[in-house]
């Protein structure tokens, strides 16, 4: 073979294995590592395994954040709602600074088996709007909110949003 | 008055760019020397127009114009000096007019330092960067004006975002900007190569100072970024995998790609037409990084909130600058054609394997950045791809990156065999060896592969200059001679490669890192990490313009107290915002780092969090040696000296 051509098919086959073994990893990482958005009321519904790890989206409910020391150990607990459904969430660390009730957060975690949310990163919008986009489209399929039509409404209304027809568990 | 003539100078900046496009790419065609001539002064205008521009907005900062909405808006009396500078492009507008001011001091460069250069060439790479500029300068001017005037004006404005009161943040932005659109002229460059149609080792030799320019400003700005989420967000964390982090690692990637390429067209004429699709998506990439995220098709925790007629707009300058580009390349990459020959052994292969690697690497983590919101828009699902994606697929992608690092530096040109190479690294992969074992002896799998892999690195490179200084082989006073003239590109690029690899030892180290969180009372204490800490006291603190609680805390090893920590938290009364300010210690080789989180209602106590980070400052003293690598080659004395013919004959220089 003539070495130009030689040069060419090392190459190709260089650029094949990298293709192939990252498209190959793409592949298995996402079948394994994939994290759905879940509004309160589509917890409700879907009602996902306990153990599998989701994002969870809404407005913490005014009034709810509570934090119990066990042992040293402090734990968060506060509910998430999208003006339909409200899950209990738990969480053990640092909120983030932007937390507060009444705004939009998301937390990263899985249900547990008694029906909390047991969350192992919790996430507050750092910009110049605090409305998490996941947060802002739950809230407008809910139908509590459309960003066509103003600001949203006042944090403190939000917990007396509550209840469409769902049993907030 | 000011915010006015800020406005006009912006206005005037849009036509000039545009007149220096349309005559910069249209004269060389015209055979016009006048035209071309033309280009680099109105790339000189054009950069003082937004300048005025820009020093106008900064002004309206500094003396808090409440009447300008953007100052209004994102600043306030009582906010220090330099965060109401830097407040400037902490917005949406704001950052427009930084971009636009760094991309026209980009064009005035080449026009200022470019009379070497062609002029048909110049001509047409400002002409390029003049029709970028005027885009984005017509996107500023039409739909996200800074300069817009509210009235009545309130009493004080709405002030900083108190986590942006942050000295990181007075210098991440313009840094990391200045990385991101200073691809803007290896991009120009490639496409008035494309236009000519011809690329050469003078060609190369021009654009590898601007891309290797870019690159140290682009991983000065992620270090510094990453360093200031560390420092600021208190979550202990340096790299989220958050698309916004993406959008700037991307364009890092394929960026050094593009610095090691450059390198054999300027040295071996060959892979050109590959060289030209690096420049044109590693720019196309520091665009979207800058912009996708903007016009909210990216979710990220760090974006600007911005209008969708904005988004529109954006869309259609991406699509354009990038199609068109692309479009381009297709047409006129056939007539680059590449003249060097070489084995496939050899240091020119070696570049491309690690052009290869890299290019994977970013494939899976573009891949990963944007399947979310397609996936939103093609099936309406919401998902999210976090940070296990992109261990689990760019980890294994980097290993034999890292492998081959070591190796590649040491094959000659035109010919190698990876004997005598792999030969010279015995105690490199001793090294590594012993690390793996050591660390794999405790359980950590993961560390100990990264561990290695570091030494590897580092001392890979070490090996490299040992071999060209002829250490140990040749009395020490002599190699210390040689050490000093090495040429500084290959200085330089072994500091680039022991940068990497000392930063892949704090990567590797921070998987070791323990943390705890706990309520303590004053005088109660708590063991991790093999020390104990103990907290003395809760107190108030007077700040310039919050007020704040602080924790003092004691570390003690074996009894012996050798560390007082004070994290506090912090109330900004006026927007009614609380933030934590963690404490730091370091010795260079660990971090011990306190977050005061909380005071839980009837504990009396403090909530901390306290976390002990082996190896931690060596992340960003990686990308610093990085960074400085960078600077050292690009001092080299044949980018200064050699750079394309200055007294030949200017038709020499493209032949």
């Amino acid at each position: 073979m003539r070495a130009p051509k030689k040069r060419r098919l090392y190459l190709l086959l260089a650029c094949g294995v990298c293709l192939s073994a990252a498209t190959g990893l793409s592949l298995a990482a996402f079948s394994s590592t994939l994290t759905y958005f879940l509004s309160p009321a589509s917890v409700i519904a879907k009602n996902p395994a306990p153990g599998m790890s989701f994002r969870l989206g809404g407005i913490v409910q005014v009034g709810t954040v509570a934090t119990t020391i066990d042992a040293g150990t402090p734990t968060t607990s506060f509910r998430v709602t999208d003006g339909q459904a409200s899950i209990p969430v738990t969480f053990t660390g640092v909120l983030p600074d932007l937390f507060r009730e009444g705004q939009g957060v998301v937390a990263i975690g899985s249900m547990t088996t008694a029906g909390n949310f047991s969350a192992d990163e919790v996430l507050a919008k750092h910009g110049a709007s605090y409305m998490p986009k996941d947060v802002e489209q739950a809230l407008e399929k809910a139908g509590k909110w459309n960003p066509k039509y103003g600001p949203p409404p006042a944090a403190a209304t939000w917990n007396t949003m509550q209840v469409k027809s769902t049993s907030s568990s | 008055m000011i915010p006015e003539l800020g406005h006009f100078a912006l206005a005037l900046a849009v036509a000039l760019a545009f007149a220096q496009g349309v005559i910069g790419i249209f004269a060389p065609g015209l055979r016009d020397p006048r035209a071309m001539r033309a280009a680099p002064a109105l790339a000189l205008s054009h950069f003082l127009a937004i300048g005025a521009a820009f020093l106008g907005l900064i002004y309206a900062g500094v003396v808090s114009d409440f009447t300008v909405e953007n100052v209004a808006d994102f600043s306030s009396s009582a906010v220090p000096l330099i965060y109401r500078i830097s407040g400037t492009w902490g917005n949406h507008d704001g950052s427009m007019v930084l971009w636009c001011f760094i991309l026209s001091l980009c064009g005035a460069t080449v026009a200022a330092f470019g009379q070497n250069l062609p002029a048909s060439l110049r001509a047409r790479v400002l002409g390029v960067l003049g029709l970028v500029s005027g885009g984005f300068l017509l996107f500023t001017l039409t739909v996200s004006d800074p300069f817009t005037r509210i009235w009545p004006p309130p009493l004080d404005g709405a002030g900083v975002n108190p986590i942006l009161q942050d000295p990181g943040l007075a210098f991440h932005p313009p840094v990391l900007y200045t990385g991101y659109v200073g691809f803007s002229v290896a991009f120009a460059f490639a496409i008035a190569a494309l236009i000519e149609g011809r690329i050469d080792a003078a060609w190369g030799r021009w654009v590898r100072p601007w891309a290797l320019l870019s690159w140290c400003f682009l991983t000065s700005g992620i270090a510094l970024g990453s360093w200031w989420s560390y420092y600021t967000l208190g979550w202990g964390g340096y790299w989220f995998w958050d698309p916004v982090e993406n959008a700037a690692l991307l364009p890092w990637l394929t960026g050094t790609a593009l610095l090691h390429c450059a390198i054999v067209v300027e040295k071996r004429e060959a892979l050109k037409a590959w060289t030209v699709l690096l420049a044109i998506a590693t720019f196309s990439l520091s665009l979207s990084g800058t912009f996708l995220v903007r016009s909210g098709i990216l979710n990220s925790v760090h974006s600007f909130a911005a209008a969708p007629d904005q988004g529109l707009f954006i869309l259609g300058l991406l699509g354009l600058t990038i199609g068109g580009s692309l479009l381009l390349f297709a047409i006129r990459a056939p007539v680059l054609a590449a003249s060097g020959i070489y084995a496939p052994l050899s240091r020119e292969s070696a570049l491309v394997l690690n052009n290869i690697f890299l290019c994977s690497i970013a494939a899976v983590v573009f891949i990963g950045t944007l399947y979310p919101p397609f996936a939103n828009l093609l099936f309406g699902i919401q998902l999210s791809v976090g940070a296990p994606f992109f261990n689990q697929t760019v980890l294994p992608l980097t290993a034999p990156l890292i492998f081959a690092m070591a190796i590649g530096p040491l094959m000659p040109w035109k010919r190698a065999a990876l004997a005598p190479a792999l030969q010279r690294l015995w105690l490199a992969a001793g090294a590594a060896l012993i690390v793996f074992l050591a660390a794999t002896a405790e359980r950590h799998v993961i560390a100990a592969l990264g561990l290695a892999g570091g030494i590897w690195v580092v001392i890979g490179a070490l090996t490299d200059v040992a071999e060209r200084i002829r250490l140990f082989r040749i009395p020490l006073g002599a190699s210390v001679a040689r050490l000093f003239v090495l040429p500084r590109a290959a200085v330089g690029a072994t500091l680039g490669h022991i940068g990497f690899g000392v930063m892949v030892l704090g990567i590797a180290g921070m998987t070791l890192a323990t943390q705890k969180v706990i309520v303590l009372t004053p005088g109660q204490s708590t063991e991790l990490g093999g020390y104990s800490w103990t907290l003395n006291d809760i107190h108030d603190a007077p700040g310039p313009n919050y007020s704040q609680r602080v924790a003092d805390l004691t570390v003690s090893k074996n009894g012996q107290p050798f560390l007082t920590l004070h994290p506090s938290r912090r109330f900004f009364t006026a927007q009614k915002v609380v933030t934590n300010d963690a404490a730091i210690h370091t010795n260079g080789f660990q971090d011990i780092y306190a977050v005061f989180a909380d005071e839980p209602a009837g504990s009396h106590g403090a909530e901390l969090r306290l976390n002990r980070h082996p190896m931690a400052p060596e992340i960003w003293f990686g990308g610093l040696i990085m960074a400085l690598g960078g600077g050292i080659s690009l001092s080299d004395r044949r980018l200064r000296v050699g750079a394309p013919s200055r007294n030949k004959k200017p038709e020499g220089a493209v032949a």
